[in-house]
């Protein structure tokens, strides 16, 4: 069949599933007096339509920054107006000042997931389409194959189209800066992923390989020449686009501060929550959150992110190729992830954007966030869809050998000897390991009650096992990228 | 969708894990009043007597499908006692608990694994593999991988059964298990499968005619002439006693209780209601609906020209579900037996067809096409999800033949769109369109490669005709609820839709009698691995 009626079909049925979750609960439905992130949302679009902008940031009488305030770079605060103007002229009671807190009717729920669905097709899937029809390798199956795959993604439709979010503009705007960057349009690149950061600060996970592949290729053109013109290009169309995002907020120090202020909440401490990186799973041995002041931990968490992005990052500065470019972008976003100070259990969707196999844990150490939401269901659902037609369609399981993990290089530089025939079993069982634990870890939390003396204990053994798989992760995908030879043949899109 | 030739699962269990993992997707959905029906059929059989089944009445939705369904769903109702047993007091009218959704919903989606291996064994009769080989097989027939499709993903049954909650799957693979055994040449079992089917549901009598004569013709006569014309003195009286009893036992099986109680005249009036109205709420978009526009449109004209007195007009529709039956304004007023004649008056000719010039197994399919589309046409208060039986079947000969598959796309996208006015809820909507555009989106590719080297499926003229469905859907559901007319005038979109669809679907069964008449061709070459 055609290309163009396989990637319809694949985005049709990417569309069925996120619009099927949609029908499900989201966060903090009928929650009162917090609520949660879909009430968020709608809280932001009151405030900036109400509004004038210079109060956005502020806590003042109208604005009540501890209701849920902005805190999301200023491209969001556009698109809230943006559906908010949308909204007023469906029905002025959604957004109306202070009225409409915990406002909550099946019209509206229609309305909010319309606006997710509507940003996914104009940005985020279209991304995806290009970069899988465009920029991968492999044959046309395997492109649509991967095109599915990426598409059902349990971890995003969840998230957005579940609980509730936006993360697919975000996703999808950096996804179109590796686009940018992979086809050659650099400027075009730098624009996109600026934008993506001005639109969630996360994104910031993503910045450092962008950098340094960029500074890298200027350096490699001749810094003296045609080098020093791209860098100046560059850096100007970054310039630019930042002040055009954030010009509101330019023209009074205050402002930008405030904002800044909002977005990096250090007061807030290592972290919040259960969540799957290092400092939540060292503090279930060590109280690092309470034995340390919250200068030192931001030291701590600072110092040991770039010495975890170090190695990705000068590999990357050397040898400024895409397919290096792409494993910087896995390093980085893991690293931060994994050491950076305040992060969510949602950002760990900016690791699996990019790149194919997610790993069952991934969606595992959502889970205690979607139970809250009763999104339990299609939790399940979506997931072993994911894994079962992941599997079917690139037999993951049987591309386990030194080769195919590119472990090859590693192994002659370190003159270790795996075993050939066991490797692959290594693998296998591990994989299976994972899905194995995946799925107890599931059935426990949904099911069982946890002891009176450990309340969290299912939500911090989830983040655990998941954090030890991530450094897992972090080892292998380094490894790989310091270790690549050469020779710069097939991409896998592994 | 092309699928991989390695993979660690067949492509037919990928296909059926993948419809089925959007089953359950959609458990949150709408569900029609058609949930509350089994619902309280569940409760009537739990809770009450064999003898008060069919005289309950405390729930306007009292039981209309034959024994056989009841039995069915007595045995659900004892699983249904362990997911929630509020549901089967007979007085909790409209309970819905979240126990009760998910209960009937995943009541639908297991008993589909009927249907899912009715689809299997098809393919396996058709292509001459075993079962087994059929679940395992990592390479595929392209033929049987689209059949495959059609049939496990067809967008009608998804949203009818498992959004608006209906039993269909389970029976069309019933009816399936029947036709792989008629080609099989197993005739006696598929006889009783059939037999089974209708105390079932009844609404198969539509194609019980091609049953008998099918049989009559190619399993009772055991020999023809050298020319092919009858040898009666080989009719077998053995055979015909043979079917005779299985279909009679089966019957006996079903009805005898009733009999027994001395209700039969009860149950056949719960099964046959003629007080229904010529039409359904929703006109299907069949014969009548035409007929009763021409009327509306007539009436409408007359009183403009003032050739016809208002005062003396009967009101409104010839709708509504539970209502008395109407008079037409202009036009002569249809009973139910000139339904039934018309009903045979249209399918006789294929009737002969098969009996004069018997095309084996293929062409008794092919007559139960036109049987279902014949009846759909002409018959009394027919449900718009009655083309379903129709479109099912018409797959199965669609992946064979180029002139079937040019039918079978007119006639499944306009039956299919007929359908959208089931789902009218907005969150469905998304999905209504989405599935439907993926269903024909695919019919449309896959049906074209699989006939490649010939040229268009579909010509000019009825191209044209189905890309005014899409405008005709954006006016309906977009532009006319934005209107005032919505509130004078709320029927104007269900008649408009039914009254394009019509001419759809009449078209499709002239061009289906063409090719009974005519004869099929069928590829010489297909696309095989």
């Amino acid at each position: 069949m055609e290309t163009w009626a396989v990637a319809s079909i694949c985005v049709l049925l990417g569309l069925t599933a996120r619009w099927t979750v949609s029908l499900n609960s989201y966060s903090g439905a009928s929650k009162a007096p917090m609520f949660g992130d879909y009430e968020a949302q709608r809280h932001w679009q009151e405030v900036t339509f109400n509004l004038p902008v210079r109060q956005w940031y502020f806590n003042t009488t109208d604005n009540d920054l501890k209701y849920w305030g902005l805190d999301y770079p200023p491209l969001t605060a556009f698109h809230s107006l943006l559906c908010a103007h949308i909204a007023n002229l469906i029905n002025p009671d959604w957004i109306e000042l202070h009225k409409s807190r915990g406002y909550e009717s099946p019209a509206h729920k229609f309305f909010m997931r319309a606006t997710v669905i509507f940003a996914d097709v104009l940005i985020y899937i279209p991304a995806v389409v290009v970069y899988c029809l465009y920029l991968a390798q492999g044959s046309s199956k395997t492109k649509s194959s991967a095109l599915l795959c990426i598409l059902l993604y349990p971890g995003l439709i969840l998230i957005d189209n579940g609980h509730f979010q936006y993360n697919s503009v975000s996703l999808g705007l950096a996804l179109w800066g590796v686009l940018g960057l992979g086809c050659g349009h650099d400027l075009l690149g730098s624009l996109a992923f600026t934008l993506a950061l001005s639109y969630k600060q996360m994104e910031l996970y993503h910045a450092l390989p962008f950098f340094w592949y960029l500074l890298g290729k200027c350096g490699k053109l001749g810094l003296t020449g045609k080098g020093l013109i791209l860098l100046v290009k560059i850096s100007l169309t970054v310039l630019v686009s930042f002040a055009l995002c954030w010009l509101p907020f330019l023209f009074d120090p205050q402002q930008t501060l405030q904002v800044i202020h909002r977005l990096f909440p250090m007061a807030r401490g290592l972290f919040e929550d259960k969540v799957a990186n290092v400092w939540c799973s060292l503090n279930i041995l060590v109280k690092i959150k309470t034995l340390l002041s919250v200068d030192t931990q931001i030291y701590l968490s600072f110092g040991t992110t770039l010495l975890a992005v170090l190695p990705s990052s000068i590999k990357l500065l050397m040898k400024p190729t895409f397919w290096q470019f792409r494993l910087a972008l896995m390093n980085s976003s893991l690293a931060f992830f994994l050491f950076s100070f305040q992060v969510h259990e949602k950002s760990i969707l900016l690791l699996m954007s990019v790149i194919l196999s997610a790993p069952p844990f991934v969606l595992l150490s959502m889970l205690p966030l979607l139970l809250k939401d009763n999104l339990f269901q299609p939790y399940i659902i979506t997931s072993l869809g994911f894994i079962v037609f992941s599997l079917y369609l690139f037999s993951a399981v049987d591309r386990s050998s030194v080769d195919d993990l590119r472990l090859g290089p590693c192994c002659r530089l370190t003159g270790t000897n795996f075993l050939w025939f066991s490797f692959s079993t290594v693998v296998k069982l591990q994989f299976a390991l994972s899905v194995l634990t995946m799925a107890g870890l599931s059935f426990m939390s949904a099911a069982l009650e946890p002891p009176a003396k450990l309340p969290d204990l299912f939500p911090v053994l989830v983040s655990a096992c998941a954090c030890v798989h991530f450094l897992g992760f972090l080892l292998y995908f380094n490894l790989v990228q310091l270790t690549e030879s050469p020779r710069s043949d097939k991409k896998k899109i592994n | 969708m092309a699928a991989p030739r390695d993979g660690t699962l067949s492509w037919f269990l990928a296909l059926t894990l993948g419809v089925s993992l959007i089953k359950f997707l959609l458990i949150k959905a709408y569900h029609s009043t058609d949930f509350e029906v089994h619902r309280n059929w569940l409760a009537i059989t739990h809770s009450l007597p064999v003898s008060k089944w069919y005289f309950e009445e405390t729930s306007e939705w009292t039981l209309d499908y034959p024994p056989f369904f009841a039995w069915f769903e007595y045995g659900l109702s004892h699983i249904a006692k362990y997911f929630d047993e509020e549901m089967l007091v007979v007085q909790n009218l409209t309970y819905a608990s979240p126990a009760t959704i998910l209960f009937q919903r995943l009541s639908v989606i297991f008993t589909d694994l009927v249907f899912v291996y009715a689809v299997c064994f098809s393919s396996c009769v058709k292509y001459r593999v075993c079962f087994v080989t059929m679940l395992s097989l990592k390479a595929y027939f392209v033929p049987s991988f689209v059949l495959a499709v059609l049939l496990l993903w067809n967008f009608g049954l998804l949203i009818v059964d498992h959004i608006h909650f209906q039993y269909n799957g389970f029976l069309f693979g019933v009816f399936l298990l029947s036709v792989a055994r008629h080609f099989q040449g197993r005739h006696l079992e598929g006889a009783f499968l059939f037999a089974v089917l209708l105390n079932l549901k009844h609404i198969y009598l539509y194609i019980a005619p091609a049953y008998g004569i099918y049989l009559l013709r190619s399993f009772c006569l055991i020999q023809d002439n050298s020319d092919g014309s009858l040898k009666w003195r080989n009719f077998s009286f053995i055979r015909l006693a043979a079917l005779g009893i299985i279909v009679c036992s089966v019957f006996a099986l079903s009805f005898g209780p009733f009999l027994a109680l001395d209700q039969l005249p009860q149950v056949l009036s719960r099964l046959f209601p003629f007080k229904r109205g010529l039409c359904h709420a929703y006109w299907a978009p069949n014969f009548w609906a035409l007929y009763n526009a021409a009327d509306k449109a007539l009436s409408v004209l007359g009183i403009k020209l003032k050739l016809l007195d208002v005062a003396k007009l009967p009101k409104a529709s010839m709708t509504g579900g539970l209502v008395q039956e109407f008079q037409h304004s202009v036009l002569p007023s249809v009973s139910p037996l000139i339904t039934l004649i018309c009903t045979l008056i249209s399918v006789s000719p294929a009737l002969f067809s098969i009996w004069h010039r018997p095309c084996g197994a293929r062409g008794f399919l092919r007559c139960c096409v036109i049987c279902a589309l014949g009846s759909f046409l002409f018959g009394w208060h027919v449900h718009e999800k009655a083309i379903l039986m129709a479109i099912l079947p018409l797959s199965i000969l669609a992946v064979e033949s180029k002139d079937d598959a040019g039918v079978f796309l007119i006639l499944a996208t306009t039956g299919h769109l007929s359908l959208f006015p089931l789902l009218f809820t907005t969150p469905e909507f998304p999905i209504k369109i989405l599935l439907m555009l993926l269903f024909t989106l695919y019919s449309f590719t896959s049906l074209k490669r699989l006939f490649r080297p010939e040229c268009c499926l579909i010509n000019t003229v009825e191209s044209v005709y189905l890309s005014g469905l899409i405008p005709l859907e954006i006016f309906c559901e977009l532009i006319y609820p934005l209107t005032s007319w919505q509130q004078t005038f709320p029927f104007i979109p269900l008649l408009l839709t039914s009254v394009y669809c019509a001419f759809g679907i009449i078209y499709s069964f002239f061009r289906l009698y063409g090719i009974l008449l005519r004869g099929p061709r069928y590829t010489t070459k297909r696309k095989s691995h």
